[in-house]
């Protein structure tokens, strides 16, 4: 009888059709927003998770994302590096000054100073040049998406001269560093040269890179760090996700983001419940037909999963092939790099999917399961 | 001349209601009918009288309020409900007024479709499907979606569906009802030449007088009982009431 239901769905090409794409384009959408949400809050992160090197990030104890700083003390270094089960900390500067191009061109940017000796925090992903080169003087390493925003329509091109508040500033190096959060450019340069760009302060250290020593759990030391210094430690995976978690909390994205979540959830359900339910209402007689001739409740629950699950399958599998064709697109522009189809999303959506589906085939069941099979003699 | 034929139905004092209290309606008041194996027999009467409330009732399709039916000497009521699915799966063959044809099957599919509920293989299925849609003269048509069959042709498919299982009892509901007259005695034809077998017992509900010389015999129903019972040629049967004969 699997035959027959699955004739009876496709037999009406556009109630098929209908239900097919219903369930495609509300994977989609569902697809879409969620990664979308999901890559744009990844963004937040996008700094932290770029430094491989360092696995603990310590900071101002009432520092709760990574662009809120509050310079710690240059003896906090010290102290740290004095906590027992670090095998190295380095300084690391985050400043926004002001970026120039020669004609004139401007846009506040990301200043990352890296540690003078080491180059800890170095984008690693280089496009154009070296990292190596941060040695040299008033060298910077921009990100691909900062040089076009700043040189729009050029080709990536090194040696390129920008000011930076007004200093002088030779790119050195085009690196693929993470999108931000905000659409800035983002400088890689050495900590000693950052602070000059920016303007010195009193104290001007961000944060500190901590590497603990081979055997020791970063969690732990993290702990170590904050009873001995009483200064805030995170690994790398927890600062992010305080970041993801702050702009979760403190912005309108995930409201904004969760409706159109909830809209496609909706209309999904109803507009592919509800075709479904009248497929299965204007067949009760076909359904009542078989009943008589002897095919028991079961079998019929059988038919209806069955068709309910084909267009399911279906309609998830075009839509997936949509959301995937759209991240493969946007995912090479420069501006929507890195926002990728996110298993998670996918999984997230299958399961909405299959809870559209037993909805609707909950509803059309009840009405196969009470019909009378008398029916069939009704003219 | 007369013949020991057995009874394939047998109803005692059959009642069924609908609704309950004021609201409460008698279709079946006490109905005592008999049909026999190897023959066509005729349940004729006016419009509301029954006769489709009965032969759902005999079907299983729908329970009695009070009474027997018997299938071949099996109490119907005594079935559980899965009891009565299958033995109407295997014993019973339906045809009905508005063919009930699937309309995204084909000719041959939906007259498999029995062998289908059954668990048959689906060629095997197909391939006994064929056989009985070819004895039919539907052999042009096998694979001919309903919407493209006439009146006839759709009525033959929906024979070939009741047939092809080869149940013990074929109930007919007004088989002619939406065909012109000579498309009815086509179909009439058919149907007294292929369902009509000595192991078998054929109900047809019919307004349709025109047809009524097909029948072995005619139980004229009014008012939710059987009023008059007439056989073509008189027969060794069980008691049947206001039996009279018919030419």
């Amino acid at each position: 009888m699997n035959f027959v239901a699955f004739k009876m769905l496709t037999g009406d090409k556009a109630k098929y059709l209908g239900l097919v794409f219903t369930i495609a384009f509300c994977t989609f959408l569902l697809q879409n927003q969620t990664s979308i949400f999901a890559g744009i809050l990844k963004r937040t992160g996008s700094q932290i998770a770029d430094v491989t090197d360092a696995e603990v990030w310590v900071m101002d104890p009432k520092t709760e994302y990574f662009e809120q700083t509050k310079a710690l003390k240059d003896t906090d270094l010290t102290r740290v590096r004095g906590v027992d089960g670090v095998q190295w900390a380095v300084k690391l500067f985050k400043g926004s000054p002001v970026a120039r191009t020669l004609d004139g061109k401007f846009a506040v940017s990301f200043c990352l100073g890296l540690d003078d000796a080491t180059l800890t925090g170095a984008p690693r992903k280089m496009l154009l040049g070296s990292w190596e080169r941060l040695r040299e003087p008033d060298a910077v390493v921009i990100d691909q998406a900062g040089y076009v925003l700043l040189f729009p329509g050029e080709p990536l091109q090194l040696d390129r001269t920008v000011e930076l508040n007004d200093h002088k500033a030779t790119i050195v190096g085009i690196s693929d560093a993470s999108a931000p959060f905000v659409s800035w450019p983002v400088m890689h340069t050495r900590y000693s040269q950052a602070v000059n760009f920016v303007g010195r302060e009193r104290t001007q250290l961000s944060y500190v890179l901590v590497r603990p020593q081979p055997g020791v759990d970063a969690n732990e030391l993290c702990r170590r760090i904050e009873a001995q210094t009483g200064l805030r430690a995170r690994t790398s995976n927890q600062f992010r996700w305080d970041c993801v978690l702050y702009y979760l909390k403190n912005t309108g994205i995930p409201v904004n983001f969760g409706i159109t979540i909830a809209i496609a959830l909706i209309v999904g359900i109803v507009v592919a419940g509800q075709t479904f339910y009248l497929f299965t209402v204007e067949n009760l007689k076909q359904f009542g037909a078989i009943k008589a001739i002897g095919v028991t409740n079961g079998r019929l629950i059988g038919m209806i999963l069955l068709q309910a699950f084909t267009v399911g399958l279906i309609g998830f599998s075009i839509g997936t092939g949509m959301a995937g064709e759209f991240f493969n697109f946007f995912g090479q522009k420069v501006a929507t790099r890195g926002i990728i189809l996110m298993w998670q999303s996918v999984a997230l959506t299958c399961a909405c999917m299959v809870l559209v589906m037993v909805l609707a085939s909950i509803l059309s069941l009840r009405r196969v399961l009470v019909l009378e099979p008398a029916i069939v003699f009704r003219g | 001349m007369s013949a020991k034929l057995i009874p394939a139905v047998q109803c005692r004092d059959l009642r069924k209601d609908f609704g309950v209290g004021a609201t409460q309606v008698q279709v079946l008041r006490g109905v005592n009918f008999d049909a026999l194996q190897g023959q066509l027999t005729f349940l004729v009467g006016p419009s509301g009288c029954g006769k489709t409330t009965l032969i759902s009732v005999i079907a299983g399709l729908l329970d009695s309020s009070a009474g027997e039916v018997e299938l071949f000497n099996q109490k119907v009521e005594k079935f559980s409900a899965s009891e009565r699915i299958l033995f109407r799966r295997k014993n019973l063959g339906f045809v009905y007024q508005q063919y009930n044809l699937l309309p995204a099957l084909t000719a041959v599919e939906n007259a498999a479709v029995p062998l289908l509920a059954a668990g048959v293989r689906r060629r095997e299925a197909v391939d006994q499907a064929k056989a009985v849609l070819v004895k039919l003269g539907m052999e042009e048509r096998l694979d001919t979606l309903p919407s493209k069959l006439s009146g006839g042709q759709q009525q033959r498919v929906a024979l070939a569906r009741a047939l092809v299982h080869e149940p013990r009892l074929i109930l007919c509901d007004e088989p002619t009802a939406a065909l012109d007259h000579a498309t009815g005695e086509a179909v009439m034809d058919l149907l007294a030449g292929n369902a009509v077998h000595p192991d078998r017992a054929v109900i047809v509900v019919t307004h349709d007088t025109r047809v009524f010389h097909y029948a072995d015999a005619i139980a004229r129903m009014d008012d939710g009982r059987i009023a008059k019972t007439e056989l073509r040629q008189p027969l060794e049967t069980p008691e049947l009431d206001s039996v009279t004969a018919f030419a």
